[in-house]
């Protein structure tokens, strides 16, 4: 037998160990689980601002920790910083590479960063008089779709190339390489306690990473297709996907499987972007069809639905207070909700 | 760290490194769905209450509202 033979059937011996044991563990689903408690209350949000300004597509946005201010990224080649409560442009930052497909801003407020097609992560000073790049991490060898940063001297990005990675940002250069997709790498979600993050990617999977020593932890199956959106749930304990597959799905970490899948026969169109509410009860998940559905997280029902654009909802976030939802579209709006 | 060249990877390093992968996940301790589903459920019912997308905002608490009504022709 090859080697390579030899090491297929490993490889299927030991998914079938896997299979086994998520089963033995499989005593039950969330929805049942969760039956005894009260349904979600129907959510009707209203469109409190539309943020207009960018003249092509927006591709991403992010929430500072301020809860006020926010960056977005669109392929007219800027990154705004807007403050969400007067609806004002703060700051423009012009890219190098109009290609943009993630942004992403500082805990501290100072630094926020950008990348896509160009390959390269690109990192601004924001508190200097003029507006400085501070930083071109450029290693990877794809396009960049999801960066975040941990601190002003550490950030994570998720690459094309099926690598994800830690770089320092006083050298510029890559700490850690966290390989094992076999897929380009689309989304990351930084875990509550920052020891590890989750990535999703073109192979159908997502996986815990521990930060520190670079390992791969746990793989996470069920989707059928690329996972383009992915978010920790609050507790740490859980994460929530989204796929081209149209759905979304809950795996919780401690029983290393799929616990509840948020899906509904009219829905055909693939999942882009997604955030959690406050306390995780609601799942704001943006779609290819232009709306923004909401799901209640423990009972798999659709809550309720964030019509308004006229095109592709590509991101959604909420403030780390919960105060809103915010979208941003093709169609080159962001609009606030609650 | 060294320096991985994605692209040098051949289909026989991708089969070996999903072997490794594969026995390191074999031997995670799973625990049981029901309890990991409970913990959750607690958790969110905990929080529910300051949750303001759940529980709903006060218009006048309400940051983004649309201040003011008046309209300077």
């Amino acid at each position: 037998m090859g080697e390579m033979e030899q090491m297929k059937k490993e490889a299927e011996t030991l998914k079938t160990q896997i299979e086994a044991a998520r089963k033995a563990a499989n005593d039950t689903d969330m929805a049942s689980a969760a039956s005894g408690v009260a349904p979600a209350p129907r959510v009707q949000l209203k469109t409190r601002k539309t943020l207009k300004g960018h003249l092509a597509k927006i591709y991403a946005m992010h929430w500072s920790t301020d809860n006020r201010l926010m960056v977005s990224a669109s392929q007219d080649g800027k990154l705004l910083i807007w403050d969400s409560h007067s609806g004002n442009k703060v700051n423009a930052v012009p890219l190098k590479s109009s290609w943009v497909m993630t942004c992403a801003y500082a805990p501290s407020g100072n630094l926020v960063a950008s990348g896509g097609l160009d390959n390269m992560c690109t990192v601004y000073n924001l508190k200097t008089p003029v507006i400085k790049t501070v930083k071109e991490l450029d290693a990877h060898t794809g396009y960049l779709s999801c960066t975040r940063f941990l601190s002003d001297t550490e950030i994570l990005t998720a690459s094309g190339d099926t690598t994800c990675a830690l770089w320092d940002l006083e050298t510029g250069k890559q700490k850690t390489v966290f390989l094992n997709h076999v897929g380009d790498c689309m989304c990351l979600s930084l875990s509550p306690d920052m020891n590890s993050f989750v990535s999703g990617a073109c192979d159908s999977l997502a996986k815990l990473w521990d930060i520190r020593d670079g390992q791969c932890k746990q793989t996470f199956q069920g989707h059928t297709s690329d996972i383009n959106a992915i978010s920790f749930f609050p507790s740490g304990n859980a994460i929530i996907t989204g796929s081209d597959d149209c759905a979304c799905k809950m795996y919780d970490l401690r029983a290393d499987q799929e616990v509840i899948c948020y899906q509904d026969a009219a829905l055909n169109s693939g999942v882009t972007s997604l955030a959690l509410s406050l306390s995780g009860r609601l799942i704001f998940a943006g779609y290819d069809d232009f709306n923004c559905n909401i799901w209640d997280s423990l009972k798999g029902e659709k809550v309720g639905v964030l019509s308004g654009h006229d095109n592709r909802v590509s991101c959604t976030g909420v403030p780390p207070d919960g105060m809103c939802v915010c979208t941003g579209s093709w169609d080159s709006f962001l609009k606030i909700w609650n | 760290m060294p320096v991985i060249n994605v692209e040098e990877l051949t289909d026989l390093d991708k089969a070996k490194m999903e072997v490794t992968q594969l026995k390191t996940e074999v031997k995670l301790e799973r625990a049981q769905v029901s309890k990991c589903c409970e913990e959750i459920s607690e958790y969110i019912q905990a929080g529910a209450d300051e949750d303001p997308l759940v529980k709903g905002i006060p218009e006048e608490k309400n940051p983004f509202k649309e201040k003011g009504g008046c309209v300077i022709c």
